[in-house]
């Protein structure tokens, strides 16, 4: 009788990609103002290859996590306006499975194109080009951890009208160790240094928040549409 | 014997913010029942359909499902029910396929999908996105939702809102058929329906 072909990851992996395939436009926004803002450096510091080489791989990081910051805040609002997330509750599969399908369809409309375009950033901001590898790897794997804790951010502030600022308050504190050991791999390429090390804590962070953050959100989701 | 019930609740209560929403509910539900919630705007008529769908947890009492606790057969509950609410659930941006597609938890076949849409009238809307849809045209959609689910149990909120009289007859036509086919519709309304066979569950 019970057929799963349809339930659970997939299905919100699949309809989550299908949306943003439908608002081209407003799905490529973090990736606008990931290179739009990072062109702006430059123009702010020095175009000089010598001011830049140090701070860029920095600044792409920065730029990479308000870009996600930005496109987090819609991630479970429209779900629960339109009574997707209700859909969602009483599923029969565990809530935590289409959470992480949506979470994964994020990563992919948001931190996979954002890891794709910045070594073009990364050579526009004079990066030595022995950083390129690192910073793409860490990219990689970092926005995956960056959108698993947004979404938990987006969980919380699901009821609120407008938790914009709420959410960026709950989020930047659980960014900064992304961004610490982000940034740090790049550094070592920089300094020719190994980079297997910030790569391994980035990994490790990301099997961190790939287990706990779904179990989080679920939760958070059934308390916070109680009060609806 | 409680087992002979396909649900039962027992002392349902709901609290929200101290306030009392559902206050000791105790109802059976049967196959081929057909169980109308009425009660005035603000008794709790979402909230127990919420309550039966799991969406939210009683704050006391319980939900037995053929005889059996509802926290122990989950699963095999949730595989059973479809809940349609205030909210429909649909995406805008998706057309009415794509979105049975993904509110169902079976795959479909494209046979079924086409012979709802015909049922319901949105044969010619099957490639329009669902936000050029009328309200009432996506309540359509619910319908079509409810004709491809082999769901035993239906939820259905407010069924009977921002559709035509042509919808109602085809609505009503889709719970009789179910109903009599050994289904169980539970759903909320202020309206008075008749219907056959018709059971009442008034809230306070």
């Amino acid at each position: 009788m019970l057929t799963n072909t349809n339930s659970g990851f997939f299905a919100y992996l699949r309809r989550d990609l299908l949306l943003a395939y439908r608002r081209k436009g407003e799905a490529a926004g973090p990736v606008i103002f990931f290179i739009m803002a990072t062109t702006l450096i430059p123009l702010g510091v020095s175009p000089e290859a010598k001011s830049l080489e140090g701070i860029s791989a920095g600044i792409i990081w920065v730029m990479a996590l308000l870009a996600t910051l930005l496109s987090t805040d819609s991630l479970f609002a429209s779900d629960f306006k339109d009574g997707s997330l209700e859909q969602m509750l009483i599923a029969p599969d565990l809530l935590v499975m289409p959470v992480l399908g949506k979470v994964v369809a994020h990563w992919l409309t948001t931190g996979l194109p954002l890891t794709i375009v910045s070594p073009v950033l990364g050579i526009m901001l004079s990066l030595p080009s022995s950083a390129l590898s690192p910073l793409v790897a860490g990219l990689a794997v970092g926005t995956a951890s960056l959108s698993l804790i947004g979404a938990l951010g987006a969980a919380l502030t699901v009821s609120l009208q407008k938790g914009g600022l709420l959410l960026t308050l709950i989020v930047i504190p659980l960014y900064i160790p992304v961004i610490i050991f982000g940034s740090a791999m790049a550094q070592f390429g920089i300094d020719g240094l190994s980079w297997g090390s910030p790569l391994a804590v980035l990994g490790t962070l990301l099997a961190m928040a790939v287990v706990l953050c779904p179990l989080a959100i679920a939760a958070i989701l059934r308390l916070t549409t109680i009060n609806q | 014997m409680g087992s002979a019930y396909l649900i039962r609740t027992e002392n349902l209560c709901f609290e929200r913010d101290g306030i009392k929403v559902i206050d000791r509910v105790n109802l059976e539900l049967n196959s081929g029942d057909l169980l109308q919630v009425e009660g005035c705007n603000g008794s709790g008529k979402t909230t127990l359909l919420r309550l039966l769908t799991t969406a939210v947890k009683p704050t006391s009492g319980r939900i037995f499902y053929q005889g059996k606790k509802l926290s122990d057969c989950r699963y095999e509950y949730c595989s059973n029910i479809i809940f349609i609410g205030h909210q429909i659930a649909l995406k805008e941006r998706l057309t009415p396929v794509e979105n049975l597609n993904w509110l169902s938890p079976i795959g479909l076949s494209q046979d079924s999908i086409n012979r709802a849409l015909d049922l319901v009238g949105l044969r010619d809307f099957e490639t329009a996105p669902s936000w050029s849809l009328s309200a009432g045209q996506k309540r359509r959609v619910a319908l079509a939702r409810l004709i491809v689910s082999n769901a035993k149990i239906w939820f259905l909120d407010e069924p009977f809102t921002a559709i035509d009289t042509q919808g109602i007859g085809l609505m009503r036509q889709l719970i009789d058929d179910h109903v009599s086919k050994g289904g169980a519709v539970v759903f909320s309304t202020h309206q008075s329906v008749d219907m056959k066979n018709i059971r009442r569950y008034s809230l306070k």
